[in-house]
């Protein structure tokens, strides 16, 4: 901590020695910007609140009055406008702590997000050339668009000719995750692999009829079951009683 | 390679040399009587629909000289791209890769 | 708001469409676009380019750098001072077509991006501007 405040120190002297009080956001602000930045960042790394990081910027303010009251004590007016300068340079560069600690976490919480829609979307090998993308819960745009393009890539790197889509664990289907569902066993047929969908609820078959999407062109079956064994029997494979 | 043709393309396909392709195609289709065609576009990093259409017109001029064309090793990201073209390309056979293009064309010449 | 140096290149010839793709497709990488994202604006921008040449009679095409908070983004505008556009509606629907294609050109590029925007006077040419965001 020693350090780091000494560094701050210096930094702020260098820019109010060569620039102007009132707006942090010139130039001459940017040593303390960025060690201001760095220390919000990893505060809020390290599970700090923004009231602990800002206090960082604000504990300084204290010993400055100080300064300043032994220096202009005698000349009340000075002291007054001084003290007011040097309040809303503190509050300023503690506000920016605050900020940069708020941007820092949101970028935590979309990583996690990320992370978290990779770990929910696992495709598996069912068998050499077979792959199963087992869906569960509930499917926004976003999702289905990830899922599918981690689906795709699949296919290429296991040279998967066949790939079975269950949607057993899906409450609901809007019209507009139907639709890429559709744009996704299109797009593996142009790639040349085959798509079987599976696990299609009476709900959701009534939703899908009832938005209009077509699913004529799209092999569909009723468990993930009997979707492998039409993909066995596709391979000229079946499955027989030792 | 017997009966087979194999046509990698490894440029950034422009426009005349897409109809040079076609037409280089369809004489050699002729002159070799080939009974198949395998167009590799795994290093094609964009098919738009001009080379789309292209692709969808040697396939029906090949099938008219009696030949199969397997389209293969299309990249995910194209493919995606290309239905949300609105281009599916429903009159060309596709195959992952170049050996079960191979596969696909064998089947079918047996068939018949 | 505009970051970074704009470029401006001539879209005149069919060879000028490969040309333009390349430089779309640089500058996608450069703002971090993933790699679906760049092949739907490299393919909008030929399918635009390629509108510029055949229908404008040549053309234009400005490609600049976006910010917008924590967003990035790649505009493309192109031009042309061809016939233009009598009826806009229709010439986006998929399978309209005056010329030669498949008629998926507009319309299609539209799908791929993220802002579509076309103005066309008759007599006086088009301006389509296509921008594509990371998320």
């Amino acid at each position: 901590m020693q350090p780091l405040a000494r560094e701050f120190i210096a930094a702020v002297r260098e820019a109010a020695r060569d620039g102007e009080l009132g707006d942090t956001t010139r130039a001459e602000w940017s040593r303390t910007r960025d060690l201001l930045a760095d220390l919000s960042r990893e505060r809020a790394a390290q599970g700090f609140s923004p009231t602990e990081t800002a206090t960082f910027v604000f504990s300084f303010k204290q010993a400055i009055f100080k300064r300043l009251r032994s220096e202009f004590g005698s000349d009340a007016e000075t002291l007054a406008e001084e003290t007011w300068t040097a309040t809303e340079l503190f509050d300023k560069l503690g506000l920016y702590t605050a900020e940069i600690y708020q941007k820092a976490r949101e970028e935590v919480i979309v990583r996690q997000q990320q992370e978290m829609l990779e770990l929910s979307t696992p495709v598996v090998e069912l068998w050499h050339g077979i792959l199963a993308l087992p869906l569960i819960g509930t499917l926004d745009s976003n999702r289905t668009q990830i899922v599918m393009q981690n689906l795709l890539e699949a296919i290429v790197a296991k040279s998967a000719g066949i790939a079975i889509i269950d949607i057993t664990g899906v409450p609901t289907v809007d019209t507009l995750v139907a639709q890429h569902l559709l744009k996704t066993v299109a797009a593996a047929r142009l790639m040349g692999a085959e798509c079987i969908i599976s696990g299609i609820r009476p709900q959701i078959a009534q939703t899908i009829i009832h938005l209009g999407v077509d699913l004529g062109g799209v092999l569909t079956k009723a468990t993930l079951a009997d979707a492998f064994q039409v993909a066995l029997r596709k391979k000229g494979l079946a499955v027989a009683k030792g | 390679m017997g009966d087979f043709l194999l046509v990698t393309i490894q440029v950034d396909m422009h426009d005349r040399l897409a109809i040079t392709l076609q037409e280089d195609l369809t004489e050699r289709i002729v002159n070799d009587r080939t009974r198949g065609v395998l167009i590799d576009i795994s290093a094609l990093d964009i098919v738009d629909s001009f080379i789309g259409r292209t692709l969808g017109n040697i396939a029906s001029m090949s099938r008219i000289l009696d030949a199969e064309t397997v389209v293969v090793g299309m990249q995910p990201s194209v493919a995606i791209t290309l239905v949300e073209l609105g281009l599916s390309l429903p009159g060309i056979r596709t195959a992952l890769n170049v050996d079960r293009g191979m596969d696909l064309l064998r089947e079918s010449l047996e068939r018949g | 708001m505009v970051v970074g140096k704009a470029s401006e290149i001539r879209v005149a010839s069919q060879d000028d469409v490969v040309v333009v793709r390349q430089a779309v497709r640089a500058r996608a990488v450069e703002i971090g676009l993933n790699l679906v994202d760049q092949t739907k604006i490299v393919t909008a921008a030929s399918e635009l380019a390629r509108n510029t040449v055949v229908y404008g009679g040549g053309g234009t095409v400005l490609l600049e750098s976006l910010l917008d908070g924590g967003r990035r983004g790649l505009r493309l505008t192109f031009e042309d001072r061809g016939p233009g556009i009598t009826d806009i509606e229709k010439a986006m629907q998929d399978g309209y077509t005056t010329g030669v294609g498949l008629g998926l050109g507009l319309g299609g590029a539209r799908r791929l991006v993220s802002e579509f925007h076309i103005t066309s006077r008759p007599g006086e040419g088009t301006q389509v501007r296509v921008t594509k965001w990371n998320g």
